[in-house]
């Protein structure tokens, strides 16, 4: 399925904003990308498997907070994070 | 043992080398990336290399004098969760640490913590060559055997039963999160080491972690209903001499501290030192600096540590402080400096020195400047500005 990458995490990805990842559920599409994409899970998610304060997770144009939601090869996944501070 | 103390200093003074001497490297954490600064061997001219990682935060940078080659950097962004980046090449490349500092994940319905960021680099002793360790915020210990590759908890602090009372709540840290810093390994023997917490105190362990207790006596708390606690102290910066590894000195939060290990029945007890600083200047500080030879002379850079605690140069007037007889007495060095309205704040560290003779002395400050001393403090010269808030600075000799 497709993934959209955030701009802070294209360094990860060699500049691609979109990426092709699979998995049966949110928390697999993130393991696939890491394997992919090495370290590029844990700057998005914690060691507490939380999905970090500034970072979301939409799906079809639907946010989800819970890695074990299920997912679809037809899924689209965008992944968004907040570029506030200073 | 303080005659020899004297002695040994006396004589690493005399037999100190005054061979060729080699260009200093700055490697120089900021707020938003890192930066490698070079001399020429007279220390004069400077070019900088950077930024490294623009835009991450960059708490510390720090190369293993073990290889000359490996250097660490503990970086992280506004949003993105913690890292560590690598170079092997002296930072010419940098990569990414394949297992970061990461706290073990909680069981089934307790909760779990999370490292913000990794705020402290210590490369491991002699002995064991791929060793680091990491502190991180909130305080956690962590420590790589590969190079600063991947890293494992230290379960025996990061799980002891004390753990929770040592370091208090987030209360006890600093504005943007507790601190573990001031990773120091006894070059005598890899098995002994310290910590120190911001909030927390100074800790101990003797068999590398597997145990710790509080090394805090005397140390004073002089906001607590108790001043002198068992822990819960502020130690800002704390420092264990090289050559004379029973010498430690910190900058606390309540002052300055020297402790004498082998000082018969005060071995673990901290003295303070700062009480002959000027009162109007106070011994409030983050760094404390000690020189590579005397462990007698050690420098400070005071703040402003009154009523709502403003954290800059007392008065607007920027000055290091000296002492060379092991905090018996204090120097003023300003020379070069701004004379005043200069609001500048150096961080715990952000003070370093290299190992010429005489010793140069290097501080960043909040304002983006490096300023540094060919000549023990004697006088500043301003070799870098504009840069980012500066959060550490390493001097290093390739």
């Amino acid at each position: 399925m497709k993934v959209i990458i955030p701009s802070p995490l294209l360094s990860y990805t060699r500049q691609q904003k979109e990426v092709d990842a699979t998995g049966a559920t949110v928390a697999d599409v993130l393991d696939d990308l890491n394997r992919s994409f090495p370290g590029i899970r844990f700057r998005m998610i914690d060691e507490q498997d939380a999905i970090r304060p500034h970072m979301k997770i939409f799906v079809n144009g639907e946010q989800v907070f819970e890695l074990n939601t299920a997912l679809t090869s037809a899924d689209e996944i965008h992944i968004l994070q907040a570029l506030s501070g200073g | 043992m303080k005659s020899a103390v004297k002695q040994k200093a006396e004589q690493k003074k005399s037999s100190a080398k005054k061979a060729t001497p080699k260009s200093v490297t700055l490697l120089v954490a900021t707020k938003k990336g890192g930066f490698i600064l070079t001399s020429d061997p007279k220390r004069r001219e400077w070019t900088t290399k950077g930024p490294l990682y623009l835009g991450n935060i960059v708490h510390h940078m720090m190369l293993d004098p073990r290889d000359g080659k490996t250097m660490l950097m503990a970086a992280k962004t506004g949003h993105l969760g913690p890292t560590v980046f690598r170079s092997t090449n002296q930072g010419k490349t940098w990569n990414e640490a394949a297992k970061p500092p990461a706290f073990a994940k909680a069981a089934e319905g307790e909760q779990g913590r999370t490292v913000d960021h990794v705020f402290w680099l210590t490369p491991g002793h002699a002995s064991e060559p791929k060793v680091w360790y990491a502190g991180t915020s909130p305080q956690g210990l962590f420590r790589s055997e590969d190079g600063g590759d991947t890293w494992e908890s230290v379960t025996g602090f990061n799980d002891h039963p004390m753990r929770p009372a040592w370091t208090g709540g987030g209360q006890d840290g600093t504005p943007d999160g507790p601190k573990m810093h001031s990773i120091l390994i006894d070059p005598r023997d890899a098995n002994h080491m310290y910590i120190g917490m911001s909030g927390g105190g100074v800790f101990e362990s003797t068999d590398k972690g597997a145990d710790w207790r509080p090394l805090n006596a005397g140390c004073k708390v002089d906001f607590n209903p108790d001043p002198y606690p068992e822990f819960g102290q502020d130690p800002h910066c704390v420092r264990l001499h090289p050559q004379a590894p029973d010498i430690l000195y910190q900058q606390n939060h309540c002052g300055i501290y020297r402790i004498d290990r082998t000082a018969a029945g005060a071995e673990n007890q901290w003295v303070r030192i700062g009480e002959k600083m000027p009162k109007s200047v106070g011994d409030i500080g983050f760094p404390m600096v000690l020189h590579p030879r005397d462990p007698n002379t050690c420098w400070v850079f005071p703040m402003d540590g009154t009523q709502v605690w403003p954290r800059t140069a007392p008065g607007g007037k920027p000055a290091a402080y000296v002492t060379r007889n092991g905090g018996k007495s204090w120097q003023r060095q300003d020379n070069g400096l701004p004379k005043q309205q200069a609001w500048m704040t150096v961080f715990r560290q952000a003070m370093t020195a290299d190992a010429h003779n005489p010793v140069g002395l290097y501080f960043g400050t909040t304002c983006g400047e490096i300023w540094a001393s060919t000549n023990e403090g004697e006088k500043w010269t301003c070799i870098v500005r504009h840069l980012p808030h500066v959060y550490a600075v390493e001097a290093v000799e390739f």
